[in-house]
């Protein structure tokens, strides 16, 4: 199976004036299509920074990345946003939702951006909304909807046109333990049809059902803990 | 061409949304913000040009008509004026015309009071005008600015109107000049009309009351006081045609002023253009009201027409410098939502369309109230009530062209307003929003 990810010797380092902060220290990873990838490690560990560089909401001090085998850092602005959109789906610790918007309309924006007419972006909207059980708040607000729910319809966002890659940062940070299992049950779910995660969490037992586990520390990979062979 | 329509699509919905779920209060303020800076941007122009087209239509409806004949610079009296009136007889787009005969003339009063004579006489200089008083009352309304007394029949003679300023009572200008003192209707004043009969068929023999040096003194009954803020009107005296002709010893047809108004539908200048091509420019002075103007008065409407553009421009920059504020802090509030849109592949472009949508909804909002307001409201309110200048009834000029400038002016500046702001913010670093660095 090929490699969807690869990234080689990135190193992330911050400076504010004479202090120089190094967040990543050469880090290499590589993660297979299909694949579900968690990375963890205690706070300030590097692992939302590692999670920014690869999924291109930010760009390494040095080092390489290649997603889907192209070079990600050769990327124009307007290149990295379209490939945002096209490629990759997110989900944040803070579900990340557009409180103007309906629970659908969340969904549909992306989905417009790409050009999609309205009517079809309203039922691939609809249709993910109900896959992942909110069929019947489609048009609630987010401030409408409880954090489990706000999240649910992060995901359906996410994973609406089908990305490539699905990226979470901490998506069960927000949640108490009954709604964060569920939210890892949506997870699994949507793995099983075959979606490759990328999910930074710092609690191990939201891990269960993932490929394997990454685990840094003080901006490197200390080890890494296979759950099922890929 | 696709993508700029996708992202003015989400521009829309996401500028749209914002709206709707904006604190109402502060969507009323921004609207009202708007109304005000359009209405200002509007009012203060067309107050300040509405002085003087206040006096433009004044002199057009009280003393020019809207075709204005006079003699030639080099004449004393409009030649072959019967054979103009007879062409204005005939054509069909002339709705009435009046035909005035002016003469220099002095007016005294109080003479058979007058104890001392080694004080001045109490007398003033005007312009005396012979008119048919029922085609001039049909052309300018002259009857209208009756402030005392009755108008003038013409089956009746001896009698004179005085205009308002020839009064000291009533002038606004008596510290320029000495006006008459205590002239009430029902009182005698004497006339006499300077350099009377100066055509040579004419015969000064023939008419009784010659003076020694020339002019023709006679005795009228002041039967009214016209005011208006014409000036040619309010320093005038007005006498019927018959009288003019006995006191001054004119005898023939040849008029000074003849007043045209022309039927709705026909230019002031087709009109015009009509008399030129009968060749009338040769005998008269032919102007369409706007060119009968004073020029001070066209002067005065060029310089307010500029100050009312800058005035205009700081105000729509106020008005602008006020969105820009909003949909800044606006843009800031929702600086951690911007990134994470265009983390999820948002375009900068759409994002920046969503503010810019706002702030046209703002402004079109603000200027639709404002033009009811100025429409509905408020023009008419003061051509009810119109400002009282003292050269004119000041009236608010609000024609399309100058609405439709400001109009462009308040598009532009609410364009630039909520796209610099958005654009600001949207810039920024994707992540850096994100986390509210």
């Amino acid at each position: 199976m090929k490699y969807i990810i690869e990234a080689k010797n990135i190193t992330k380092t911050y400076k504010s004036g004479d202090v120089v902060t190094h967040v990543l220290r050469g880090l290499d990873l590589s993660i297979k299509e299909g694949e579900w990838v968690a990375i963890m490690g205690k706070s300030g560990a590097g692992k939302s920074t590692f999670l920014y560089q690869i999924s291109l909401l930010d760009e390494p001090t040095t080092g390489n990345i290649f997603v889907e085998g192209r070079d990600i850092l050769e990327f124009s602005d307007t290149e990295r946003t379209d490939f945002r959109l096209t490629e990759l789906g997110y989900v944040f610790q803070d579900y990340a939702l557009v409180r103007e918007l309906s629970a659908i309309e969340n969904v549909m924006i992306p989905i417009l951006m790409k050009g999609t007419p309205r009517e079809e972006a309203r039922e691939i909207s609809e249709e993910s909304l109900t896959r992942i059980g909110l069929g019947d708040r489609l048009n609630n607000l987010p401030s409408q909807l409880s954090g489990g729910e706000q999240q649910r319809v992060s995901i359906a966002r996410a994973v609406a046109q089908n990305p490539k890659i699905l990226f979470a940062d901490e998506p069960t940070a927000n949640l108490d333990s009954i709604t964060s299992d569920s939210i890892v049950d949506v997870f699994k779910e949507i793995h099983q049809s075959g979606q490759t995660i990328v999910m930074v969490t710092h609690e191990k037992e939201y891990t269960k059902y993932c490929d394997r586990i990454v685990y840094l520390e003080d901006g490197k990979i200390v080890s890494e803990e296979i759950l099922k062979k890929y | 061409m696709q993508k700029f329509l996708s992202s003015l699509r989400v521009g829309w919905l996401l500028g749209l949304r914002q709206i709707q779920h904006s604190n109402i209060w502060v969507t009323i303020l921004i609207i009202v913000i708007m109304v005000l800076t359009f209405l200002s941007n509007i009012l203060i122009s067309g107050i300040l040009v509405g002085l003087i087209e206040g006096g433009n239509q004044a002199n057009r409806s009280q003393y020019t008509g809207d075709v204005f004949i006079t003699e030639l610079p080099d004449e004393s009296y409009i030649e072959n004026t019967s054979e103009i009136l007879t062409t204005l007889d005939r054509i069909d787009s002339v709705k009435n015309y009046t035909t005035r005969y002016v003469a220099g003339a002095t007016i005294e009063a109080n003479y058979k009071t007058r104890r001392n004579f080694n004080t001045l006489p109490n007398t003033v200089g005007t312009q005396l005008a012979g008119i048919d008083p029922v085609a001039e009352d049909i052309v300018t309304g002259l009857s209208d600015s009756l402030i005392e007394g009755e108008y003038l029949d013409a089956s009746q003679s001896g009698y004179i109107l005085l205009g308002s300023t020839l009064l000291e009572r009533h002038s606004a200008f008596s510290d320029q000049f000495e006006p008459l003192k205590d002239v009430y209707p029902g009182d005698r004043v004497k006339l006499s009309v300077s350099g009377s009969v100066q055509n040579s068929f004419e015969s000064p023999d023939a008419l009784a009351g010659a003076s020694t040096n020339g002019s023709r003194i006679d005795e009228f009954i002041v039967k009214g006081i016209v005011d208006s803020k014409v000036g040619e009107v309010s320093i005038r005296a007005f006498m019927t045609e018959f009288d003019f002709r006995r006191l001054s010893g004119r005898t023939s047809l040849l008029a000074s002023e003849i007043a045209i108004n022309v039927e709705p539908g026909t230019s002031d200048q087709e009109f015009k253009d009509v008399l030129v091509k009968n060749g009338f420019d040769r005998y008269a002075k032919i102007r369409t009201a706007e060119e009968a103007i004073p020029k001070f008065l066209d002067d005065i409407k060029q310089t307010f027409n500029i100050l009312g553009f800058l005035i205009g421009i700081i105000v729509s920059a106020v008005g602008a410098i006020t969105i820009f504020i909003i949909i800044y802090i606006n843009a800031v509030v929702h600086r951690k939502q911007i990134g994470i849109l265009k983390g999820i592949g948002i375009r900068r472009n759409a994002i920046i369309y969503s503010y810019v949508i706002q702030a046209v909804v703002y402004a079109v909002a603000g200027v639709g109230i404002a033009l009811l307001l100025t429409y509905f409201v408020f023009v008419p309110a003061v051509a009810q009530n119109p400002i009282d200048f003292p050269f004119s009834d000041g009236i608010i000029a609000a024609d399309a062209g100058l609405v439709t400038g400001r109009i462009i002016i308040v598009a532009i500046t609410s364009l630039i307003a909520g796209f610099l702001p958005a654009w600001l913010i949207a810039k920024r670093n994707t992540l850096d929003s994100i986390l509210g660095r």
